[in-house]
């Protein structure tokens, strides 16, 4: 692990039972996660991308802890202390790295109290610093909100009078508060407008130049992600399928589902259509089954191998690794 | 020669709130034209939505204060919808069997208690058609359903979010409507679901010969299936064009800004996205003259700011509400 790594991910994973209702016992589990490795540089936004249910909300809830992974290991080298494993570490020691792990979620509507002045929403998280002045807090929640570019009258007033582009400044804001070193946003911008969400996207890589924040950027669009990430995951059922740099990822993608993903974005420009491919609903039976590759019933280069064998994520060109048996050239943008 | 199966004149619908009445679509004129898509485009709160629930009528609690909402099964026999009370029989003939709606959250569009093969029938045998099992089946095979015997026979919340949608269009083409509306069908669902469904309703569309009003936020969509696009702010329509004039040559200033903050998958991008100031102002506090001039970035003084725009007209047939523009068309 180099030096200027802060976060590191190995062997990160997580299952959930399947149909434990009361009545109907439980029918083995499902990996949401596994065993997905990744760094993140300091200072450097890192994306994860991938379908609903592909696992990426899990992994940024286990790395806030939210969420208790199964196995593997979370390393985080703060700037000012030891490395330590997120994972290992018990409720009691997590309280005093959480101001330097922060998140903005994705709905501004339900994550912010009604009923807490914006002051109050924003300064929740010293809370538990312990020695903190009250002059000091109050200091910091107005550098917040001048740096999220709420106004300083906005302080004492709640939620509701704000738009969906000004809450999210609010939980950026939030975020920000504690001076975090990791900021784990969670689709923080698929709630809103496209105009909105520019602002939104554009003070994200502001404040990461600004204060060198590093993020790990969780989302669906593939165009959102181009705009702010250096580095982007792609995951299918809880595995990272490909991983590298953005521009070759989206140039010249190695795996089979970045290809599908990229082709089925939408695209504004009339004329340029969007291929579909197959998609077959994975039964209970498939999801709990590992052998073989996760992507084979869907993917359209497949063979023999892919049925009975599951690929291991390498590096096929330098930089840039995918989890697939075959060196295939696919089609970017 | 326009032939329009829907044609709003003039549309306002109000709301009744605590703050007083808001008048969230505000003198909208709009035309669907037969055989056609029709793409609405604008951000949340510009009345898009509510606008296209006037269609059905299903508006409430807002009101339709004035203007015309004219529905023509043929060029000359025009349906007065905006004159018919929500209830009545008159409006639920009109429901399904002439325009048919769907959803952005096929979830809550489906009753739970019921299964998909019985809710599907349940429209069909309300408009006097065959709803044995059968033509229930055939209808999910029509949409592309696997395993349409068992999805008749299953509960919404067994379906996925694709399926659930895929059902849900079923149900809305089960009773072959001649205007289809659909309330940004696509956003609750992932890329590749998405490319899907939309394919599926291009391929209705042309073998039904539909006409399709579809709502969305995201461009890229509007882009990929409509054949003319209708770009909202603040309950008017601002800009109208075919989606080739609109996408290569945006000539309202709104449409342009709009086009320009998307992120683009295809383009490298290093420095700040362009960005439109400011949020759409509250709709209690319509802005004087142009309703964007207060955001717009190419205002003129003493100008956009006390004159409401008037349409102007283009050659190519599209339509722009823009001082900027005035005497140009």
């Amino acid at each position: 692990m180099t030096e200027s790594n802060l976060l590191n991910v190995r062997g990160l994973s997580k299952s959930y039972a399947l149909n434990t209702g009361l009545w109907s016992g439980a029918e083995g589990s499902v990996r949401a996660v596994d065993r997905v490795n990744f760094c993140i540089e300091r200072g450097r936004t890192f994306g994860l991308v991938g379908e609903s249910g592909s696992g990426k909300t899990t992994i940024g809830r286990m790395v806030l802890r939210v969420i208790e992974p199964d196995e593997g290991a979370i390393l985080f080298s703060g700037a000012d202390s030891e490395t330590v494993d997120l994972a290992r570490l018990k409720p009691s020691q997590i309280r005093p790295l959480r101001h330097k792990i922060q998140m903005v979620f994705q709905d501004p509507y339900s994550s912010l109290d009604p009923r807490m002045t914006v002051a109050r929403i924003i300064g929740e998280p010293l809370a538990p610093i312990h020695g903190i002045a009250r002059s000091e807090i109050q200091d910091r929640i107005v550098e917040a909100t001048q740096l999220v570019g709420l106004r300083r009258e906005y302080l004492d007033r709640y939620p509701h009078a704000f738009s969906g582009g000004q809450r999210q400044r609010i939980g950026i804001a939030r975020a920000l508060v504690s001076g975090p070193e990791l900021v784990v946003a969670d689709e923080a911008v698929s709630a809103l407008d496209v105009s909105v969400q520019a602002q939104i996207l554009n003070l994200l890589r502001e404040l990461q130049q600004k204060l060198g924040i590093t993020y790990l950027f969780i989302a669906h669009d593939l165009g959102v992600v181009r705009y702010l990430c250096d580095t982007i995951a792609v995951l299918y059922r809880g595995r990272i399928v490909e991983a590298s740099e953005k521009r070759v990822l989206y140039q010249s993608p190695k795996h089979p589902y970045t290809e599908s993903l990229i082709a089925a974005a939408p695209r504004p420009e009339p004329g340029v259509t969007t291929a579909s491919y197959p998609q077959t609903i994975p039964t209970n039976e498939q999801l709990t089954t590992s052998a073989g590759c996760p992507y084979y019933s869907r993917c359209s280069y497949r063979q023999e191998i892919c049925e009975c064998q599951e690929p291991t994520l390498r590096e096929i060109v330098p930089g840039q690794f995918a989890a697939c048996h075959f060196d295939l050239n696919l089609k970017g943008v | 020669m326009p032939d329009p199966v829907v044609d709003i004149q003039d549309l306002t619908v109000s709301f009744k709130t605590r703050r007083g009445h808001v008048r969230v679509v505000n003198g909208l004129t709009l035309a669907l034209e037969r055989g056609r898509i029709l793409g609405v485009v604008g951000e949340s709160g510009s009345g898009k939505s509510v606008m296209s629930r006037c269609l059905l009528r299903i508006e409430a609690p807002g009101k339709i204060v004035s203007g015309r909402v004219t529905y023509f099964k043929t060029p000359e026999q025009g349906l007065h919808l905006e004159r018919m009370d929500s209830t009545c029989s008159a409006i639920r003939r009109v429901r399904w069997k002439e325009i048919a709606m769907i959803f952005q959250e096929p979830m809550s569009s489906f009753g739970p208690q019921h299964t998909i093969g019985f809710q599907i029938a349940e429209a069909m045998r309300l408009h006097g058609l065959d709803c044995g099992n059968r033509a229930v089946v055939d209808e999910l095979m029509a949409v592309g359903m696997p395993r349409p015997e068992e999805v008749a026979c299953q509960y919404p919340h067994q379906l996925s979010g694709g399926m659930r949608q895929r059902a849900m269009i079923a149900m809305a083409l089960s009773c072959r409507p001649k205007v289809l509306v659909a309330d940004e069908p696509t956003s609750a669902l992932d890329v590749s679901t998405e490319a899907q469904i939309l394919k599926l309703i291009s391929a209705k569309q042309l073998s039904l010969g539909m006409s399709v009003l579809f709502i969305s936020h995201n461009l890229g969509v509007i882009a990929h299936i409509a054949d003319d696009v209708a770009v909202m702010y603040m309950g008017e329509v601002v800009e109208r064009s075919s989606v080739k004039a609109l996408f290569d040559g945006p000539k309202h200033p709104y449409t342009r800004a709009l086009l320009q903050s998307i992120p683009r998958i295809d383009r490298e991008c290093s420095g700040p996205l362009v960005v439109l100031g400011g949020s759409p102002p509250s709709p209690f506090v319509l802005p004087s003259g142009c309703r964007f001039h207060p955001r717009c970035p190419q205002r003129i003084p003493g100008v956009c700011d006390r004159e409401p725009p008037a349409i102007e007209l283009f050659q190519d047939g599209s339509e722009v509400r823009c001082h900027l523009w005035e005497g140009r068309g």
